[in-house]
């Protein structure tokens, strides 16, 4: 078994008044495994990238425990041990319009992190690993001194990728990185992001909606529901084995490219029901869990 | 088979813009029976929002130019009609639905009115049978207390049940025709699932034609019966919903299949892509749009556009590929297999083969 490099516990991150707070993320824990690609999945504000921004540590969290290669990431105190965090873990984002700032060359992008952490210090080799950066990500050194707002979508999104990988990271979170990209600009990116996790033996949180995507990229996939995780388990067992109702009517809407199934296609609608305090989560199969009570989960697995 | 509600005849739109002229959309032809959905795909840039918009005319004059065709719709082209004339399709015959549904919602006025300000001004009824009508509508699009979001305004509303109210909005003028512009990209699954059925479920009782674009070769194999694939302001594949999927001829079109990932594909191997991105439409190559991009590609590429090749009665390709003279090239192998796990689906399902080609 991998080595974990991320344990979550009880991840809790509320928003707003403590009388009524939006409860963004609800006490969830789980573990990313060394070279891994844990995808997670689950509908527009159910809490996906308020779960990756906490783990980056872009808020303080409500409670909870994160744990990254043995350290509690949250409770550090030295400037010092914080920097090695940041070069350690970083994130790729959904919008390569919005994520890049249009008015700066490539190369100053993908640089930006290199002074703040006292890196390539000299010209040379500073211009080298930028140049080393843009050809690993598909683009090429000439491409340095061209501004952001130059390149397409699907380009910029590369960029993105070089950014994250200037410091040498050996955690990436990629919310959403391929969802405004057009279908074959995606398998572009896809394809990169796989490249690159042989080449540097990268792990991977990949959060989407788009779940074939996310079934092709990922090992593991984690459903979330409403700020829990209500299913997580091997990604071929998600997709032919669901057992959380949530999870199963999720995937009888995602339509395929064909024909013939789609006319057959019955979605099946999910009602929430309420569970008790006992909820917590049962293994399934191997590696597969199901978050419920043990009524409930019973239940499910004999729907 | 019926008449077709809408013929599109050589439509070409243009855009001048200070880089020089955007030739936007280059010589599209196309029809829609009563009853019928056709899904026009590809990728962004395509020129899929500016063939839609043009049918309601609502390409801005300038920049745009209606630079030829004729867009006739129950018989009557409506390249010719005046503004005044237009706004009478528009809505009546004709509506529309845009991905932002905040493009077409009034955000100051109760989405009740809204609704019925459409209805008054479509069907002599009274005030108060255009308030039942109206909620009637809302609750056929699925939204639930219908008296009680009558009296709400847009902000109050999610972003999926703001998109059911624009279907409502469009559907209370009873049109012959719908034309829906991406109206699921921005939604969840599970919202973008009960939509496509929705608006299949209308279809069916009210024989309504839909025209629908997206990008989501998913979402076209679950509502559409005929696909268009669109590429650099052209149609380059033509055929039914089975055509396309199941035996595609353009290598564009097998570009697009092969880039979606495959639900039982095995992980280890890399997706195919188009390499590239689409040609500057300001000054398109010579030859066939696609030839750069195209590991296929033949020499006469380069030099002249292909015709449309018919394949079938109903399957047409603009690649050179097709014509008797060119090497044979077989689909590639990833797509292939696809296609025929999908149909080996079918026939260990049915004990038989459905689709032959
Ligand atoms: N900074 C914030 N302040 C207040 N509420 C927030 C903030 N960020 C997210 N939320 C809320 O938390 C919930 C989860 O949001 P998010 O994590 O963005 O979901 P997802 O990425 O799954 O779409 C939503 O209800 C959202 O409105
Ligand atoms: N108002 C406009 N002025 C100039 N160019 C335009 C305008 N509208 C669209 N275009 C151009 O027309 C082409 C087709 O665009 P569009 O139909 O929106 O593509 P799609 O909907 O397939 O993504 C693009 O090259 C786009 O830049
Ligand atoms: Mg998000
Ligand atoms: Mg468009």
């Amino acid at each position: 078994m991998a080595k974990k490099l991320l344990e979550i516990k009880n991840l809790t991150q509320y928003f707003g008044s403590s009388k009524e707070p939006v409860k963004a993320v609800d006490g969830i824990s789980f573990d990313i495994y060394e070279g891994e690609t844990l995808g997670l999945v689950g509908e527009s504000g159910c809490g996906k990238s308020t779960t990756g921004r906490s783990i980056i540590r872009l808020y303080d969290i409500t409670d909870g425990q994160i744990i990254f290669n043995g350290k509690d990431v949250h409770s550090s105190k030295s400037a010092n041990e914080m920097k090695q965090f940041n070069r350690q873990m970083q994130m790729i984002f959904q919008d390569p319009y919005a994520s890049l700032n249009p008015r700066m060359k490539a190369g100053e992008i993908i640089s930006e992190g290199f002074d703040i952490h006292g890196l390539y210090k000299n010209k040379k080799e500073r211009r080298e690993k930028v140049e080393s950066l843009l050809e690993a990500v598909g683009l090429n050194r000439e491409h340095a001194n061209r501004y952001a707002h130059e390149f397409s979508g699907g380009q910029r999104q590369r960029i993105g990728i070089a950014r994250a990988l200037s410091l040498n990271p050996s955690f990436i979170i990629a919310d959403e990185p391929i969802s405004a990209l057009d279908v074959s600009i995606q398998a572009q990116v896809v394809n990169l992001l796989k490249q690159l996790q042989k080449e540097f033996n990268l792990t991977y949180l990949f959060i989407a909606h788009d779940l074939s995507m996310v079934k092709y990229i990922s090992d593991r996939i984690a459903v979330m529901y409403r700020g829990k995780i209500v299913e997580i388990g091997l990604a071929d067992d998600i997709y032919h084995s669901p057992v959380h109702p949530y999870t199963k009517s999720l995937l009888s809407a995602i339509p395929l490219p064909d024909p013939l199934s789609e006319s057959k296609r019955t979605r099946i609608s999910y009602v929430h029901e309420d569970l008790d305090e006992s909820a917590s989560f049962y293994e399934v199969a191997d590696k597969h869990f199901v978050y419920g009570t043990a009524a409930s989960v019973k239940k499910w697995q004999n729907a | 088979m019926s008449e077709p509600i809408l013929q599109v005849k050589d439509l070409r739109i243009n855009f001048k813009t200070f880089a020089g002229v955007v030739q936007a959309v280059r010589g599209v032809n196309f029809e829609l029976n009563a009853g019928e959905t056709l899904a026009i795909v590809g990728e962004s840039g395509s020129g899929k929002s500016v063939t839609s918009n043009a049918l309601m005319k609502l390409i801005p004059e300038p920049p745009g130019i209606y630079e030829s065709g004729e867009i006739i719709f129950n018989g009557r082209d409506l390249i010719p009609l005046s503004d005044k004339e237009m706004s009478k399709v528009r809505g009546n015959d004709i509506s529309m639905i845009f991905q932002d549904p905040m493009t077409s919602l009034n955000p100051t006025m109760r989405v009740g009115r809204q609704i019925t300000e459409v209805i008054l001004k479509h069907k002599n009824i009274s005030k108060s049978d255009a308030k039942k009508r109206a909620i009637k509508l809302l609750d056929q699009v699925g939204i639930p207390m219908p008296e009680k979001r009558y009296k709400q305004f847009p902000h109050e509303f999610s972003g999926g049940m703001r998109q059911r109210v624009v279907i409502a909005i469009a559907l209370a003028a009873e049109p012959k025709l719908l034309i829906a512009d991406e109206p699921t990209t921005a939604l969840d699954v599970t919202i973008q699932a009960q939509i496509l059925e929705l608006m299949k479920e209308i279809q069916k009782t009210s024989n309504t034609s839909i025209i629908f674009i997206t990008h989501d070769l998913g979402v076209v194999a679950n509502v559409a019966h005929r696909v268009a694939v669109m590429y650099a302001g052209q149609i380059v594949e033509y055929g039914t919903v089975n055509e396309i999927f199941y035996n595609p001829k353009h290598p564009y079109t097998w570009g697009l299949l092969g880039s979606m990932p495959d639900i039982d594909s095995n992980s280890d191997e890399l997706l195919r892509t188009i390499p590239g991105s689409p040609p500057d439409l300001t000054n398109p190559p010579k030859g066939d749009a696609f030839a750069a991009r195209n590991e296929f590609a033949l020499a006469i590429d380069y030099e002249k556009e292909p015709p449309m090749f018919q394949v079938s009665e109903t399957h047409f390709a603009k690649t050179w590929l097709l014509h008797p003279d060119a090497p044979k090239i077989p689909i590639p192998e990833a797509v292939a297999k696809r296609i025929e796990g999908y149909l080996g689906k079918e026939n260990v399902l049915n004990g038989e083969k459905t689709i032959r080609n």
